[in-house]
């Protein structure tokens, strides 16, 4: 009986050993799964090559600990880039969105092929003219030279 | 090979080419006249009233809060900064000049101490009129901070007209800012 009591005292220990606490946030793996795919599409301001989620720039960690309270919060993916967003304008978003102002580089490959094919059209154009057929005394002096 | 099209496979790579390198030109030309810097980032506070936040007074002056910067009497700018940041020890001096033109500068110290934050005004001079401490950073994240020292042109409506980061220089100064103080003067 004791040993049972003291199994079921357990019980809420093993429900804190799911949960992680990850840059001063308490969350459970799934929520934490989730803050490291958000925090991984955004752009550390600080080093501006690194993701947030990948940063020890004090600012990241910082925006790290804000991510996983909004995610414990219960705010969708969508918002807490919103957020981020707002302040930092859409150059915190490491992959951009298509607006006015990003329609040219989602397009350049789009442009490349089509120059290439533009490129490659005129090249073989140009290989289209065949030389003209051999004359006689040509074909004697090729018959000859090949002997 | 037709005379056009011999003309167009060298010309095309060539103008090409040549536009590229005008592009390139053109952008080192103006990273070297200051008048274009590829890192800097254009604040979505641009345009905008900061946004709310009431922060206590620093080494004995008086705190503010975005009520106190609506409707200032005249152009001002807001200084974020910290003791412990190099680039704003080089910025210290140039403040204080602007500061004796009559500008008026409110300064908010960024994840400071107050002990150090004391002893940098005490060294470097104070030019704030009024100083906030931002302890914990997060008025900085809603206002889209990302580094001090950061440098906010707030005009009479209380709109943020600019912002600048980084120490302000000489050629920031003549260049951008005092166009910008004429302008919303």
């Amino acid at each position: 009986m004791r040993k049972l009591l003291f199994v079921l005292a357990l019980v809420p220990a093993l429900a804190y050993a799911q949960t992680l606490t990850r840059d001063g946030v308490t969350l459970t793996p799934a929520q934490e799964a989730r803050a490291e795919d958000i925090g991984s599409q955004l752009r550390c301001l600080v080093c501006q090559n690194e993701s947030i989620e990948g940063s020890s720039a004090d600012l990241a960690k910082q925006l790290r600990t804000i991510i996983r309270q909004h995610v414990v919060a219960g705010d969708s993916s969508k918002h807490i880039m919103n957020y981020m967003v707002q302040r930092y304008g859409i150059f915190v978003l490491l992959k951009p969105p298509f607006m006015r102002l990003t329609w040219a580089l989602y397009a350049s490959p789009f442009i490349g092929i089509i120059l290439g094919f533009f490129g490659f059209w005129l090249m073989r154009r140009t290989k289209a003219e065949a030389p003209a057929p051999l004359t006689d005394a040509d074909a004697r002096r090729l018959d000859e030279l090949l002997k | 090979m037709s005379p056009l099209r011999r003309r167009l496979l060298f010309g095309i790579p060539l103008a090409l080419a040549v536009a590229g390198g005008e592009g390139f030109y053109i952008i080192l030309r103006r990273m070297q006249q200051n008048d274009y810097d590829p890192h800097a980032l254009p604040s979505p506070l641009i345009g905008k009233r900061p946004p709310a936040f009431n922060l206590p007074g620093a080494d004995g002056m008086q705190g503010f809060s975005n009520t106190d910067l609506l409707a200032p009497p005249k152009p001002m700018l807001v200084n974020w900064f910290a003791s412990w940041c190099v680039p704003c020890l080089q910025e210290a001096p140039m403040l204080m000049k602007l500061a004796k033109t009559g500008l008026e500068i409110w300064g908010i110290a960024y994840q400071d101490h107050p002990k150090d934050l004391a002893n940098f005004i005490s060294t470097n001079g104070n030019p704030y009129t009024r100083l906030a401490a931002d302890a914990s950073g997060l008025t900085a994240i809603n206002w889209g901070v990302y580094g001090v020292p950061e440098t906010y042109f707030i005009d009479k409506q209380g709109i943020v007209r600019w912002r600048y980061a980084g120490a302000l220089t000489d050629d920031v100064v003549s260049g951008t800012l005092q166009p910008l103080l004429q302008k919303y003067a």
